[in-house]
């Protein structure tokens, strides 16, 4: 098992999550976030005063998934979230110890 | 059935049976009315109804029966006129307090453009300034500062005479007397009990509020709570007072015509300078004493935006003032009577779109985008300045003088903040203090010599230094420059006591955290998080860049 957390773009969420569905994720964790990479921040004017806007918005998608199905997953994000530009986020994955369903208690591949 | 549904359906029946009772009414009522309206002569005048007669298109409501006279059918021409003499003063007084309750409103577009333009984390501070200058500028004019202002004023025709208000300190200067303060009407008690007296206390106790107003969102941010509280009470019991007194209630600048030769006096229709200007130069006083924001410059003197948090809110409050404004400045005629109040309100508004339009204009041409914020400071802009010479120019000169408050408010703010350093978060010193100021002089340039006939006892029209009267613009020069020193003598002396003995300022860590919780025990928006780590202001920008201010915005996404 493997969790896939991958930062994007806000506008092309809806993007990821369609092509995440069509590979067979059937769930996700979505979260407004801030930070910068090699986009960095840029400077607005506000009354003829510059400010820095250092942390930019992404949308943190989060995705818990069996490990035959992380590498179309990953396809998916690339070919949807891909502008080209600076700024387009990343993807990380990391192992999964467990996993337990709240509702029934089960573990493992048949909580995801 | 459940009795809720029970509840529904005998309401709904009771609808329809009230209606229909009610249509059954009108359509007998009508009946009657029409058979003496087609047999009368078409000549001849319409016999007045009978009592109790539905009169649907109005042309038959308000008769001769309705004048009260001795003999109905001799009556004598004083009786006519009484009526004539006490419509005109009804018509007079309900215009003026319509118009008063207008400016009332106005409070409310001022809360919600200073709270627009301050952070979210001192929202409910903002808001309860805003708040409370109402009751408490109101209670302190009630106690002392209508008497100063207006307790000599003398007889204002337009609202019946104001007979009580007769008593006025002044002193000889010169050879001349120089009226310093009213003396009559403390607590609006005694004989001032009238209702013109308490008509002119509602319309001038609203724009007093006015004033009291501005420099709250100056000083926004960082103002303690127990000094603006003392200071409410300062303004609107001494020092907005004095100087209305000078100009409105027969004070010493309105006298500079009639002692020295000097046009009208210093002419100021709606209160650029007696309400703008003073709240405006009160503002620079107070921003000074108080110092900037944290993190508004750096330790290189450089400054830093820190932007509002709601946007919208502070547009909706614009729309408030503008619409405010038609109560502002054509009220100020305290007379449904004189006409001129169709001019006054035309002009009212052209400078308003004037100066929108040029502010945004200037901020696209330097900057590239228009800045909302500079869009509702120059529509601001442009009714500050127009206040004044509302009644007295026409109408392309009051896009003419809007259009120049819309550039010199953008400029003003540029020079405040980067030059002067002095912190004002919603441009209130720009926009009331410099556009006031440029208000009564504009009048003293361009008023065109059409209407003022007798203003301030002097005889003549008011007229300005490019139709031929230099000596108005120089008695425009006075009221300017004396609003500018009085004023912010009196407020700079009064911070610095009151800092000695009170404090100004909230704590670093109550400014850093926002001052909602510390200095008012609620937050504007509980459910949200509206503070960052203590940077001092919003979650996703920091300290300033680097680069001339001005230089276009760089995207860095092109890097």
């Amino acid at each position: 098992m493997k969790k896939i957390e991958s930062i994007v773009r806000p506008h092309l969420l809806e993007a990821v999550r369609t092509a995440l569905q069509d590979v067979g994720v059937v769930g996700m964790t979505v979260s407004e976030v801030k930070g910068f990479g090699r986009q960095k921040g840029h400077t607005e004017t506000y009354r003829g005063s510059e400010y820095k806007v250092d942390f930019l918005p992404k949308i943190k998608i989060e995705v818990a998934l069996a490990d035959e199905l992380v590498d179309q997953a990953v396809d998916a994000i690339l070919k949807t979230a891909k502008t080209g530009k600076f700024g387009d986020g990343k993807v990380f994955i990391t192992s999964l110890e467990e996993v337990v369903r709240i509702r029934t208690g089960e573990r493992g591949e048949a909580a995801l | 059935m459940s009795r809720a549904r029970r509840l529904l359906m005998s309401f709904g029946i009771g609808v329809v049976l009230m209606l229909g009772v009610s249509v059954l009414r009108s359509l007998h009522a009508q009946t009657p009315a029409e058979v003496p309206a087609a047999s009368a002569p078409a000549e001849a005048p319409a016999p007045a109804p009978a009592p109790g007669t539905p009169d649907p298109t109005g042309d038959t409501t308000g008769t001769a029966a309705d004048v009260p006279v001795k003999d109905a059918a001799n009556p004598t021409l004083p009786e006519v006129m009484a009526v004539v003499g006490h419509n005109k003063i009804a018509t007079n007084i309900v215009w003026t307090l319509l118009a008063g309750f207008l400016v009332m409103f106005m409070q409310a577009g001022f809360a919600m453009v200073e709270t627009g333009f301050t952070r979210a984390k001192n929202a409910a501070h903002t808001m309860s300034m805003n708040f409370m200058v109402y009751p408490i500028g109101m209670i302190g004019y009630w106690i002392c500062g209508f008497a100063l202002q207006m307790g000599g004023v003398g007889a204002i025709g337009a609202l019946g005479g104001t007979a009580p208000l007769n008593s006025e300190f002044s002193v000889t200067l010169f050879g001349k007397a120089f009226d310093l303060f009213g003396t009559k009407g403390f607590f609006m008690g005694g004989d001032v009990y009238d209702v013109g007296v308490f008509t002119l206390f509602l319309f001038q106790m609203v724009f007093m509020d006015t004033t009291v107003t501005i420099p709250t969102g100056a000083m926004a941010e960082r103002w303690k709570w127990s000094s603006f509280l003392v200071y409410a009470f300062f303004m609107s019991m001494f020092v907005y007072p004095l100087f209305a007194n000078w100009v409105w209630g027969g004070g010493w600048l309105s006298d500079l015509g009639a002692n020295f030769g000097l046009g009208h006096g210093h002419v100021d229709f709606a209160g650029s300078s007696v309400v703008h200007m003073v709240g405006g130069v009160a503002a620079l006083a107070g921003a000074i004493v108080l110092g900037p924001r944290l993190g508004k410059y750096t330790k290189e003197g450089k400054s830093v935006a820190i932007p509002g948090h709601h946007i919208p809110m502070a547009i909706v409050g614009t729309f408030i003032l503008a619409f405010g404004w038609f109560g502002f400045n054509p009220g100020s005629t305290l007379s449904g009577n004189d006409l001129r109040i169709a001019v006054v309100a035309t002009n009212t508004m052209l400078a308003s779109a004037a100066g929108a339009i040029c502010a945004m204009t200037y901020m696209m041409a330097r900057f590239g985008k228009p800045d909302p914020s500079m869009m509702a400071n120059g529509m601001l802009a442009g009714l500050v300045a127009i206040t004044a010479p509302c009644a007295f120019v026409t109408a392309p000169v009051a896009v003419l003088i809007g259009a120049i408050s819309g550039v010199l408010v953008c400029w003003s703010v540029f020079f405040i903040d980067h030059t002067l350093k002095v912190d004002d978060p919603v441009g209130a010193i720009s926009v009331h203090g410099v556009n006031g100021a440029w208000g009564v002089l504009s009048l003293g340039l361009f008023a065109d010599g059409v209407y003022g006939d007798g203003w301030n006892g002097v005889p003549g029209k008011v007229t300005g230094l490019f139709y031929g009267d230099s000596k108005q613009f120089f008695a425009q020069c006075i009221g300017t420059l004396t609003c500018l020193v009085f004023v912010f003598v009196s407020f700079y002396v009064f911070f610095k006591v009151l800092d000695a003995i009170l404090g100004n300022r909230v704590s670093v860590e109550t400014e850093t955290t926002g001052l909602d919780m510390p200095e008012m025990g609620a937050l504007a928006y509980p459910e949200f998080a509206t503070s960052s780590t203590g940077a001092g202001y919003s979650i996703g920008t920091s300290g300033p860049v680097s680069g001339a201010v001005g230089s276009p915005v760089k995207a860095a996404e092109a890097s």
